[in-house]
C-alpha cells in the first residue's frame, strides 16, 4: 500500500530525505491533505486529525511536463504545481491522502478537473466577492460541505470540541508567524527578509510531533535578539502581489544582496493574512468562514481591503518602496497593479516597481538591473 | 580632482571626463563595445590616463551593461541612475528621458532632476537598437545610409515584434520588389511604435529627452516625437548621458 514512487532512486538526496521522513510519518498513521491556497480552512484538516502541507510549486520543475497538459501561458505557480504532482517529484503530494482545493482564479480550478484524475480532489467553492449576496452564508456552508469531505475521507467525525481545538490551535500557530514576521518592524531589521519568509513559510511542512507553536515561538525570540552589523541606511522594501516563493533567490535574494532589506510580505504568506484570527467563542463554522474571507486577494471583487492593508502595512513597517510581483498569467494581479501603483506613488508618494516573471532565469540580468535601479531611486529619496 | 564616466554598453562604449565643478565635459571617447568587455574597459583606462590627471586625482564611476567589467572603478551605478543625470544635466531636470539602447529600451521619469520612476522593454530586442541594426545589415546598409533611405521612403507595416520574424517579412518584402526606402521606413516606424508603447506605460511629463545612440538620427527623433505628439528634443552629446550621470554621480 504505502510505497515510494517508482523514480525515487532518480532523486537528489535532499528530495529523497523529504520523502522518506514523510513516508515515516505516514507510517506511524499520519493523514496528509494537500492544500493551494490560503483561502484553505487548515482548522478541519486538524480537526480531522490530519496535517496540511502546502502543494504550491516553487521552482522550474516540473513545468515541461505540465505543459503537456496544461497552457504554456498559464501562470507557473499553476504549471510547477501540477507538474510536481504529475509527475510524483513532490512527497507532499505523493504521499497526500486527498487534496482540498477551492474556486479562486480560473487557471487553479480547471487545473484541480485535471488533478482530480489521479488524486481525490475536494474543490470548495469561494464566493468572488465578500460583499455579494449570501457570501457568507455560502462559504459557510462550502466549509461545512469541506468538513465533510475530510469525514469520509478518513472515515473520521469533525466533532465540535476537535474543531474548537483546532480552532485555538491554529490561532496560536499564526500569532507566532506574525510575530516572525514582526521581528522586521524593527529598524534596522536584525534579519533578512529571505530568511523570515523562508522560516515562516517552513510552518507549511511540520509533521514531527514536537511542538510547532513552542518552535516558532522561540525562532521569533531569537531573531528579535539578533544583532546584524552594516544594516543602518538600507533602503526597506515591501513586497506585494503574487505569492513569491517560486521567485525568492531571483529576486528577493538578489534584492538583499544589492543592499536592500525585504522587510514585509503584502501577499497571502505574509502578516496581512496571518493576523486575521478565527473567533474562539461564536458557532464554529460560521467563524472560520468569516476568518477565511477576510483574505484580500485580487480573486475578490472589489478588492478595497488589500489597498488599507498596503496603506498600514507601509506605515507600520517603515516601508521605502513598494515591488509588486506579477507572475506572467496572472491576470487578477496584473490588472489590480495599476490600481496599487497609482496609490503608492500618488497618494503615498512612494517609490513603486512592478516585475513580470517567472520561474525561469532567463531574465535573472534584466531583474537585476531594475532592482538595483529602483534601489537607487529609494536612496536618493531617502 | 576630475570626475570621469564610463559606461559600457551592449554595443558602445563611452568615457567622458567632467571638470571639478561637473559643469563641463573635459573630454569625450566613443569605442564599440567590442566582444570583450574587460578589454574594452582597459583601453578606456589607458585614455583617461592619458589625460593629464593622475589616478589620484581621479575619480571614475563605471555604469552600463558591461560595469563590472571595470576593476578600477570607484563605484557602480546602473544605467537608468546614470541616464536619468546625465539626460537631467543636457536637458533639465523635469523631462521623460527615453534611452533606445542596443539591447535594451528604457523609459525614465525625472523629476526635479531626480529618477522617480522607469520602465525597461521585456525581454525582447523589439523596439531597441539592436532591431534597426539587424534590418540594415540585412539590406546591406551601414546606418546612415539606413536612415537616409528610411527618410525618403513611405512606410510599410512590418508586422513582426520578434526581430527574427522582422527579419525574414523583410526578406519577403525585397522579393516581392519593395523599395528598400520603404522597408527602412517601415522599420523605424516598428522602432517608434515600441518606444511609445513604452512611454505610454508611465505617465509622461510631455517634455521628452532621447539619449542612447540614435541621437543624432534626425528622422528617428522626428518620428517618435510625431507618433508622442510633443518635441523630442536631444543632442549629440546624448549618446555620451550614460557617462555624464556616471561621473556626475561621482
Ligand atoms: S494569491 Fe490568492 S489565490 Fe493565490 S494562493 Fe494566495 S490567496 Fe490563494
Ligand atoms: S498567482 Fe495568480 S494566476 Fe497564479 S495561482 Fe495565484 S491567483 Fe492564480
Amino acid at each position: 500500500m504505502l510505497s515510494l514512487p517508482k523514480n525515487f532512486e532518480t532523486f537528489n538526496d535532499a528530495r529523497k530525505k523529504s520523502f522518506m521522513a514523510l513516508y515515516e510519518a505516514k507510517q506511524r498513521g499520519k493523514k496528509v491533505v494537500g492544500v493551494f491556497c490560503s483561502y484553505t480552512p487548515l482548522e478541519l484538516v486538524y480537526a480531522a486529525g490530519a496535517i496540511s502541507v502546502g502543494l504550491c510549486g516553487k521552482s522550474e520543475q516540473g513545468i515541461p511536463e505540465a505543459e503537456a497538459h496544461l497552457p504554456k501561458t498559464l501562470c507557473p505557480l499553476i504549471k510547477a504545481s501540477y507538474g510536481m504532482a504529475l509527475t510524483d517529484q513532490c512527497p507532499f503530494f505523493y504521499f497526500s491522502d486527498g487534496i482540498l482545493a477551492e474556486t479562486t482564479c480560473d487557471g487553479k480550478k480547471k487545473m484541480y478537473e485535471l488533478m482530480s484524475k489521479f488524486k481525490p480532489v475536494h474543490v470548495m467553492n469561494l464566493p468572488q466577492g465578500r460583499d455579494q449576496a449570501l457570501a457568507l452564508d455560502a462559504w459557510t456552508e462550502e466549509v461545512k460541505l469541506a468538513a465533510k469531505f475530510l469525514e469520509g475521507l478518513f472515515s473520521v467525525e469533525i466533532t465540535p470540541e476537535k474543531l474548537h481545538d483546532a480552532i485555538v490551535y491554529r490561532n496560536k500557530v499564526r500569532r507566532a508567524i506574525v510575530d516572525i514576521y514582526e521581528t522586521a518592524k524593527l529598524k534596522p531589521s536584525p534579519v533578512s527578509g529571505y530568511e523570515i519568509s523562508t522560516i515562516a513559510e517552513s510552518a507549511d511542512f511540520h509533521f514531527t510531533d514536537d511542538d510547532l507553536v513552542a518552535k516558532l515561538q522561540r525562532t521569533a525570540k531569537d531573531l528579535r535578539e539578533r544583532v546584524r552589523t552594516g544594516a543602518d541606511g538600507r533602503p526597506r522594501v515591501l513586497i506585494t502581489g503574487c505569492p513569491n516563493a517560486g521567485v525568492r533567490d531571483k529576486i528577493i535574494k538578489t534584492l538583499e544582496e544589492l543592499g536592500a532589506d525585504y522587510v514585509c510580505a503584502d501577499n497571502c504568506a505574509g502578516p496581512r493574512t496571518q493576523k486575521f484570527m478565527v473567533d474562539e467563542n461564536s458557532e464554529p463554522y460560521r467563524a472560520i468562514a468569516e476568518r477565511y474571507l477576510k483574505i484580500n486577494c485580487s480573486v475578490m471583487t472589489p478588492n478595497t481591503t488589500r489597498f488599507d492593508d498596503i496603506r498600514e502595512l507601509v506605515k507600520e513597517y517603515r516601508a521605502d518602496g513598494v515591488i509588486e510581483i506579477v507572475l506572467h498569467g496572472c491576470h487578477t494581479f496584473a490588472v489590480e497593479a495599476f490600481t496599487v501603483m497609482n496609490m503608492v506613488q500618488n497618494e503615498l508618494g512612494l517609490p513603486y516597481m512592478r516585475l513580470d516573471t517567472d520561474f525561469s532565469q532567463s531574465d535573472k540580468g534584466q531583474i537585476e538591473t531594475r532592482l538595483g535601479a529602483f534601489i537607487e531611486m529609494m536612496s536618493a529619496a531617502a | 580632482m576630475v570626475y570621469a564616466g564610463i559606461d559600457i554598453g551592449s554595443t558602445a562604449a563611452k568615457g567622458v571626463l567632467l571638470n571639478e565643478a561637473k559643469t563641463e565635459i573635459l573630454a569625450r571617447k566613443l569605442m564599440p563595445s567590442g566582444w570583450n568587455s574587460r578589454q574594452t574597459a582597459e583601453e578606456l583606462h589607458t585614455w583617461l590616463l592619458s589625460l593629464g590627471h593622475s589616478r589620484e586625482d581621479l575619480r571614475i564611476i563605471a555604469t552600463g551593461y558591461g560595469r563590472v567589467s571595470v576593476p578600477y572603478a570607484d563605484k557602480t551605478l546602473t544605467e537608468i541612475t546614470c541616464h536619468g543625470k546625465g539626460a537631467a544635466f543636457l536637458g533639465g531636470g523635469d523631462l521623460t528621458v527615453i534611452d533606445i539602447g542596443g539591447q535594451d529600451t528604457k523609459v525614465i521619469v525625472l523629476t526635479g532632476g531626480r529618477v522617480t520612476d522607469f520602465v525597461m522593454n521585456d525581454k525582447c530586442s523589439a523596439g531597441t537598437g539592436k532591431f534597426l541594426e539587424v534590418m540594415a545589415n540585412r539590406m546591406g546598409l551601414g546606418l546612415d545610409e539606413f536612415f537616409a533611405m528610411a527618410e525618403t521612403g513611405r512606410e510599410v507595416k512590418i508586422s513582426s515584434m520578434c526581430t527574427v520574424f522582422a527579419e525574414s517579412e523583410i526578406v519577403s518584402l525585397m522579393g516581392l520588389g519593395t523599395p528598400r526606402e520603404d522597408i527602412a521606413c517601415g522599420a523605424v516606424g516598428s522602432v517608434v511604435s515600441k518606444v511609445s508603447a513604452l512611454v505610454n506605460r508611465k505617465s509622461p511629463s510631455g517634455k521628452y529627452y532621447l539619449t542612447g545612440g540614435f541621437c543624432e538620427a534626425g528622422f528617428l527623433v522626428r518620428k517618435l516625437g510625431e507618433v508622442l505628439g510633443a518635441e523630442v528634443i536631444t543632442s549629440p552629446d546624448g549618446r555620451f548621458a550614460g557617462a555624464i550621470g556616471a561621473a556626475l554621480l561621482g
